[in-house]
């Protein structure tokens, strides 16, 4: 037997490292046959799988000096996201069918039932354990009477018989996981709700048992030979239609999981060999060139090589409009291409890539638990032998206060066993297991589709108690990418001479082509927008604090702040010019106002001097989003308060604070110096969630009590952030606190629910109404309210995928 | 509680029912439950089976500190109930498909106990690593 795997390495750049890895491969015991492909970057390995292993050849090819990756398992994360859909599907389907069948069965013992009760109750003997059923039946009775006078006409023993036999196939058949797993938990000095459900209709059917097959032992203890047949069949039935709702409520938690797995497309349209080829995505290897038609699904992540289009991302970030694309963008599997036609080179695959990470990362943030529910958990490990205890006690409460009370010997044991059993059926450890994960799970899910990954239960709650929001400037609340805004001219050259805009542009992007400034990549950026050819400079200088100096295409040129108009003025030797002579405040006084009112409104102005004279100012800014003041005011109504942090200087940092609607800006804070900021704030007594691009900022995000990444869309794995916001505006932030502070009410309310119906439930269960009020709850009754209350959890956590966005 | 008085048969029903709260809660808290060794395998890899069956046999792992612990749940039902399992302090929580094994791999770097639970938190067990595990107990 060989086997085939394709292992892509990287790192080769000529025919000889080529040769090179293919010879060692083909030196590995057990290989057949490598053969490496330079171009493609890979090596085609057969092998024989008994003696050696794609993690052998993966080593081999590493211990050449170049990398390679075994080809991850591209279907893992969506084969286990399958498996697990199969399994809750299959398990609701079947619970289904069994509720279905154990409920005809239901009604069928109730009827049998009528004339038993008419038969026992006419026999004026203690009994009547069962208040609800004697009320119903007797309600029912005349009309049966009247419908089916025959069923009277039937001999009560064959009845019971028949009822016996019924209720054994329900058992066996509908019921009987109840049994084999409260026997397996049992063995393991554990229990459950099935422990309870067993323990409960279990002894209810001993009972019938006995009574059916020796009445008499009854009768002569003074106790009517009463059976429970059509209780346990109910009670079997209620909580598989209980137990089929939840597991169909439970299926829909993951829904939003389930439809981002199934974004992934089956298959790819490869270029191999000049052909067009339609393969598995598994096959799809990184360097693949792949064909997109308008309609179809980027089957994989890549960068595109040629044409252009506008995809549909919508279904990743929650951004509405279509993102337009171009040649070297990047594009993401699983997202829809809506306009044109474009090639792209295949770059992460399988688990590595985008949407395989948000899977993955979902399902493990549904999975995780949040700290609230602890409790919940200390509660549901003692719970069972606890309840089972109670139910003992109740038994013999009544047994000995009936008993001693005066009353029958057997009136005191039917009574003390229904109040037992029903103590046993009512309680419900899965409303309390239920009641964080499902919210967690429905919440997460929502964000997902609100374009904000949540990674856990525990972020979702610390979420939920932030008070303060730090936001970073730069790429957070402005756009990160500085923009040329504005162009001014100084009044009067001294030359008397007036360059237009593309001249004063191109002078100063050629001189800055030098320099790698963010704001000089600005300049050049904008030059070539506007499709201006850029001269080269010589003699470039570099003063630090100040801007740069060269000459271009024969002309001085110097761009820079204040300072450096008043140095070049100033001196004669640093720089050829300053034969006028004249003082740096005569030269720049036209533009002073200009670079003021510049500087205000945010903008970095920089002034430009050509030839000894300034000619102008060039203004540069890093534009505020225009999603900003709308989501920072979101947040205020929300009763958070929000603070800008930045390393810019004060007057810039105000500029952009006021356009954006911030009150509280922290300026001049060096990228260090972020960390003690947001430790300053949480000593302070705020809980606090810090925003940045998750790059520059990780110390801080992962000191604040939630770290919030603002990604492009792509970095869902930022390991800081305890949130990635998939879209890059602030909204998200709102969304996501929002959805905290829902999840944190829903679970609360489930929390509270599922305490209260036990608390409430298991006493009066027991008959602690009745000295009283002189209410009994029924088994039926209660096996009915355990059967909803898992399922009205499950429901209320579900009203989280409706939520509305702010 | 004058009208009242208690015979031979009430005390036997209130002995019976205390005792038998009694067991109850032994059996379920306090008796001992099976534990099993996580024995090294060639490849370094200390790997032992967890059955998964309306709980964990055995519910006790007692494993070596500092090497790669295999855990093989072999899961042989379908209740939803055990249908993951997690190990909060490594951060695992893995989906255990019905009627097959699945691999989950930790590797413990501090002696002490980590409780190992299902997805709901009903069924648990523990993990005992300890300096010498294997050496003291062969």
């Amino acid at each position: 037997m060989t086997e085939q795997i394709v292992i892509p390495v990287s790192g080769m750049t000529c025919a000889a490292c080529q040769s090179r890895v293919q010879k060692t491969l083909g030196n590995v015991e057990g290989v057949d046959d490598a053969s490496v492909n330079l171009m493609m970057g890979n090596a085609t390995v057969s092998f024989d799988p008994a003696v050696t292993s794609p993690s052998t050849l993966v080593e081999t090819i590493r211990d050449t000096g170049y990398s390679a990756e075994l080809p991850s398992k591209e279907t893992s994360t969506f084969a286990e996201q399958d498996a697990r859909d199969n399994a809750t599907l299959e398990e609701f389907l079947e619970l289904k069918r069994k509720a279905i069948v154990s409920g005809i069965a239901g009604v069928v013992a109730m009827i049998l039932s009528m004339p038993l009760m008419r038969a026992n109750v006419s026999e004026s003997m203690s009994g009547g354990a069962d208040p609800f059923m004697q009320w119903t039946m007797r309600s029912f009775t005349p009309t049966l009477q009247r419908i089916a006078p025959w069923l009277y006409a039937i001999s009560t023993t064959a009845i019971s018989w028949f009822l016996l036999l019924l209720t054994l196939f329900v058992m066996t058949w509908a019921g009987r996981h109840f049994y084999t797993r409260a026997w397996a938990a049992f063995r393991h000095h554990a229990a459950d709700m099935n422990t309870l459900v067993a323990l409960g209709t279990g002894a209810a059917f001993v009972y019938s048992l006995l009574a059916t097959v020796t009445p008499s032992f009854f009768v002569t203890h003074g106790v009517a030979p009463d059976v429970y047949y059509e209780a346990v069949v109910i009670i079997i039935a209620l909580i598989l239609t209980g137990n089929a709702f939840e597991a169909r409520a439970k299926r829909q938690t993951s829904a939003a999981l389930r439809s981002l797995a199934q974004l992934q497309p089956k298959t790819a349209r490869v270029l191999r060999d000049g052909s067009e080829k339609d393969i598995a995505i598994a096959e799809v290897i990184s360097g693949d060139l792949i064909l997109v038609r308008p309609g179809e699904r980027v089957p994989v992540d890549g960068t595109v090589e040629s044409g252009e289009s506008a995809i549909d991302e919508s279904m990743l970030t929650g951004e509405s409009m279509p993102v337009k694309k171009v040649v070297d963008d990047r594009v993401i599997g699983g997202t829809i291409n809506r306009t044109g036609a474009f090639r792209f080179r295949a770059t992460t695959l399988g688990a590595d890539s985008v949407l395989a990470q948000i899977v993955k990362l979902m399902r493990d943030a549904q999975g995780s638990r949040a700290p609230i529910q602890a409790l919940a958990d200390k509660i549901s490990s003692v719970f069972v032998p606890v309840v089972a205890s109670i139910a003992i006690l109740t038994f013999v409460v009544w047994f000995v206060v009936i008993h001693a009370g005066g009353g029958s010997g057997g009136e005191a044991t039917v009574r003390g066993f229904a109040t037992a059993v029903a103590v046993l059926i009512i309680a419900c450890p899965c409303a309390m297991g239920l009641a964080v994960p499902t919210a967690v799970m429905v919440s997460t899910g929502r964000g997902a589709t609100l374009g904000v990954l949540i990674k856990g239960g525990e972020a979702l709650q610390r979420a939920g108690d932030v008070s303060t929001i730090v936001l970073d400037k730069t790429g957070t609340v402005t756009e990160g990418r500085p923009t040329v805004t504005d162009i001014i001219h100084a009044p009067q050259t001294a030359s008397g001479a007036t360059l237009s805009d593309r001249e004063l542009i191109a002078l100063v992007a050629a001189l800055e082509t030098s320099s790698e400034h963010p704001l000089a990549e600005a300049i050049v950026r904008y030059a070539k927008e506007q499709g201006i050819e850029l001269g080269e400079p010589v003699e470039f200088q570099y003063l630090q604090g100040q801007g740069v100096s060269g000459t271009v295409g024969g002309s001085a040129v110097a761009v820079g702040n204040s300072q450096l108009m008043s140095t070049l003025a100033t001196s004669d030797s640093s720089v050829r010019s300053s034969a006028q002579g004249s003082t740096s405040e005569a030269l720049i006084a036209g533009l002073t106002e200009d670079a003021d009112r510049l500087a205000g409104e945010g903008k970095t102005p920089m002034y430009v001097m050509v030839n000894d004279s300034v000619a102008g100012l060039v203004a540069v800014a890093d534009a505020v989003r225009v999603t900003s003041s709308l989501a920072i005011s979101k947040l205020r109504k929300m009763g958070l308060d929000v603070v800008m942090l930045t390393g810019d200087n004060e007057r810039t940092a105000q500029a952009v604070a006021k356009q954006a609607g911030i009150r509280d800006v922290i300026a001049g804070v060096l990228p260090a110096g972020k960390v003690e900021e947001v430790r300053r704030l949480q000593q302070g007594g705020s809980v606090v969630a810090m925003v940045g691009d998750g790059v520059n900022d990780a110390p801080a995000l992962a000191q604040a009590d939630i770290g919030m990444a603002m990604g492009t869309g792509t970095d869902v794995a930022v390991e800081a952030a305890d949130i990635a916001l998939m879209r890059s505006d602030l909204d998200g932030v709102a969304q996501a606190i929002h959805l905290s502070r829902r999840t944190m009410r829903t679970m609360k309310q489930n929390l509270f629910w599922a305490f209260a119906y036990n608390v409430v439930g298991i006493p009066v269960a027991a008959g602690i109404l009745y000295p009283v009020f002189g209410i009994l709850l029924s088994p039926i009754l209660a096996s009915a309210a355990m059967a909803f209350s898992s399922v009205s959890v499950v429901a209320n956590s579900l009203r989280l995928r409706a939520l509305k966005p702010l | 509680m004058s009208g009242y008085a208690l015979n031979s048969t009430d005390w036997v029903v209130i002995g019976a029912g205390l005792l038998t709260i009694v067991w109850l809660n032994y059996y379920f808290f306090a008796s001992t439950k099976a534990s099993g060794l996580a024995a090294a395998s060639d490849d370094g890899v200390q790997e032992i089976t967890v059955v998964v069956e309306g709980g964990y046999t055995p519910s006790t792992v007692k494993a070596k500190v500092g090497q790669k612990l295999r855990i093989v749940f072999d899961r042989r039902e379908t209740s939803s109930c055990s249908e993951e399992v997690t190990i909060p302090d490594f951060n695992v929580r893995t989906f255990l498909p019905a009627h097959e094994k699945t691999n989950v791999e930790i590797t413990p770097q501090n002696a002490g106990v980590h409780e190992f639970a299902c997805g709901m938190g009903m069924l648990h067990g523990k993990i005992i690593v300890t300096e010498q595990a294997a050496k003291s107990n062969d």
